[in-house]
């Protein structure tokens, strides 16, 4: 396997794993994305969405772990670039101007770690219940008897404080900053070009990236608006 | 035309350098910038004191010499110009200039603005020629080549390896110049024997060297010269995929 380690450690391997690994996390924020969407469909659409999938057991964990690797991975790789191509230009310019490369995506080291930062905020909140274990702690009592975790009432009433909400929505921007350039700029990595897609590929990054701003940020923003609200509410 | 010109002066590889300012008199509009350089060394060698160290040769555009950062741009302000090309009515009357040298780890600055780009050479010893027996020279179209790859393969070979991609680059890597000098044999049937293995050493010769990595934002692309299109570093990226995982060495 030596020839792996030096395939992963060159510069285009790194690249290459960067572009698999930050792909598979793009794609796995938009399913996700879908699956939020059932708290627009109410309460027993989402509670039941959520028993859904935590009735899924060794699947549910195996998942996890994949999605955990990915993101050490992706995360390893970004900080070891990131280090090596600072020592690359050990004296900075005293004047120099990019002009063909954008704002966002010359921090994406910076991004990718506030996004970093986010995603163990939103563990803590949603999944481990670290914080507002009252809300987290809400279960929803079925016909006959039976009670599930209420996940509906406990988005809403997280939402429903302002500066989660905002917290979530601000997350949301450096997320989109980070897939607007990373999602056209995997193509180039893999060596995915055409003289006819590069015109559409130009697009794919800043499109993919504000399908997730708009449609995450719905969620906070419908629930702050009123436009979602607790049963019976 | 009367100038300010903020200049690094740095005596040796290992001596501090920092920004000195000039006043550039007496130049021409019709000058090229080398030659504005030129006419303010003489007055620096009247006045006793050591002249502006830069590289240049041809001064035509097309060896590649010549390098400098031209108030935050390689080459300076123009698309698609090297500094020899570049003519002082570029600018205008009482401008303030800043002149830097290409800024790499893999460069080594030698002396104020004349750095040290045999990593260069490393790269190209690695693997930037095709394995041919010698012996009397093949017939002419002996080997047909399609014209879009001929051009394709032309576009690529007007790499002057001047380095300024090196230079634009903020992570200071070399992925435009070593994609080139692929792109150019790869592009045509006498590259295609050697093709991955050529694209690995080069590629792990370009690493070895201290150069960065690309995080693709395409300041190669617009510094370059000879505007050497981004494609070229897809190909070697695709092609570093396949040798990694196809070849044995
Ligand atoms: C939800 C989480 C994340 C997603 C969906 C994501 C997605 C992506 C994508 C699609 C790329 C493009 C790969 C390429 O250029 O070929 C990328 C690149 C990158 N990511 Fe992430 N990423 C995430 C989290 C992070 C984190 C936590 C970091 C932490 C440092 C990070 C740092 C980087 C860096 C430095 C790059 C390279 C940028 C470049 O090549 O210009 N990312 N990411
Ligand atoms: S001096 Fe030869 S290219 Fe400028």
């Amino acid at each position: 396997m030596s020839w792996f380690s030096n395939y992963a450690r060159s510069s285009v391997g790194a690249k290459h794993i960067m572009a698999v690994t930050g792909l598979a996390l793009a794609l796995f924020v938009f399913v996700h994305m879908l699956g939020n969407f059932a708290v627009y469909a109410g309460q027993d659409a989402m509670n039941g969405y959520a028993e859904t999938l935590k009735s899924t057991g060794a699947f549910l964990w195996l998942a996890r772990l994949g999605l955990l690797a990915t993101v050490v991975i992706h995360i390893a790789a970004a900080v070891r670039l990131s280090v090596l191509n600072k020592a690359a230009r050990p004296e900075k310019y005293r004047m120099f101007k990019p002009i063909r490369s954008s704002f966002h995506a010359r921090v994406m080291p910076w991004t990718g770690l506030i996004v970093f930062a986010f995603i163990v905020y939103h563990l803590m909140h949603f999944t481990l219940g670290t914080f507002y274990y009252d809300y987290y702690s809400a279960v929803q009592e079925l016909p006959g008897g039976a009670t599930r975790h209420d996940v509906y009432s406990m988005v809403v009433q997280g939402f429903q404080i302002p500066a989660v909400a905002l917290s979530y929505v601000v997350a949301m921007v450096l997320l989109c900053f980070h897939l607007a350039h990373g999602m056209t700029s995997f193509f180039q990595s893999l060596g995915l070009n055409h003289p006819k897609y590069n015109a559409i590929i130009r697009y794919a990054g800043p499109v993919y990236a504000a399908i997730i701003l708009i449609g995450n940020s719905s969620i906070p923003i419908a629930i702050l608006a009123g436009a979602v609200d607790l049963p019976g509410a | 035309m009367k100038l300010k010109l903020h200049v690094w002066r740095q005596k040796g590889p290992y001596t501090p350098g920092e920004m000195v300012q000039y006043l550039a008199e007496g130049i021409n509009e019709h000058m090229s910038f080398l030659e504005m350089l030129d006419v303010v060394n003489e007055d620096l060698i009247s006045k006793g004191e050591e002249p502006i160290a830069f590289d240049s040769d041809c001064r035509e555009g097309i060896c590649g010499m010549c390098s400098m950062v031209i108030n935050g741009r390689p080459h300076g302000p123009d698309q698609g110009t090297t500094v020899c090309q570049l003519h002082m009515r570029r600018f205008r009357d009482g401008d303030t200039i800043y002149i830097e040298p290409w800024r790499a780890r893999a460069f080594p600055i030698i002396r104020d603005l004349v750095v040290d780009r045999s990593s260069f050479d490393k790269i190209m010893q690695a693997g930037g020629y095709v394995t041919a027996n010698c012996g009397s020279a093949p017939d002419a179209n002996a080997i047909p080549v399609a014209k879009e790859r001929a051009d394709a393969a032309f576009a690529a070979a007007a790499c002057i390896g001047c380095g300024a991609c090196v230079a634009a680059c903020p992570n200071g890597a070399a992925m435009l110049f070593t994609a080139a000098k692929l792109s150019h044999l790869h592009h045509l049937p006498q590259g295609q024997p050697e093709r991955l293995r050529r694209t690995q050493h080069m590629v792990n010769a370009m690493d070895a060297a201290g150069f960065g990595n690309c995080t693709n934002l395409y300041e190669c692309e617009a510094a370059c010269p000879k505007e050497i299109d981004r494609d070229v570093i897809a190909m070697m990226n695709r092609d570093y995929a396949k040798a990694s995982f196809s070849h044995r060495d």
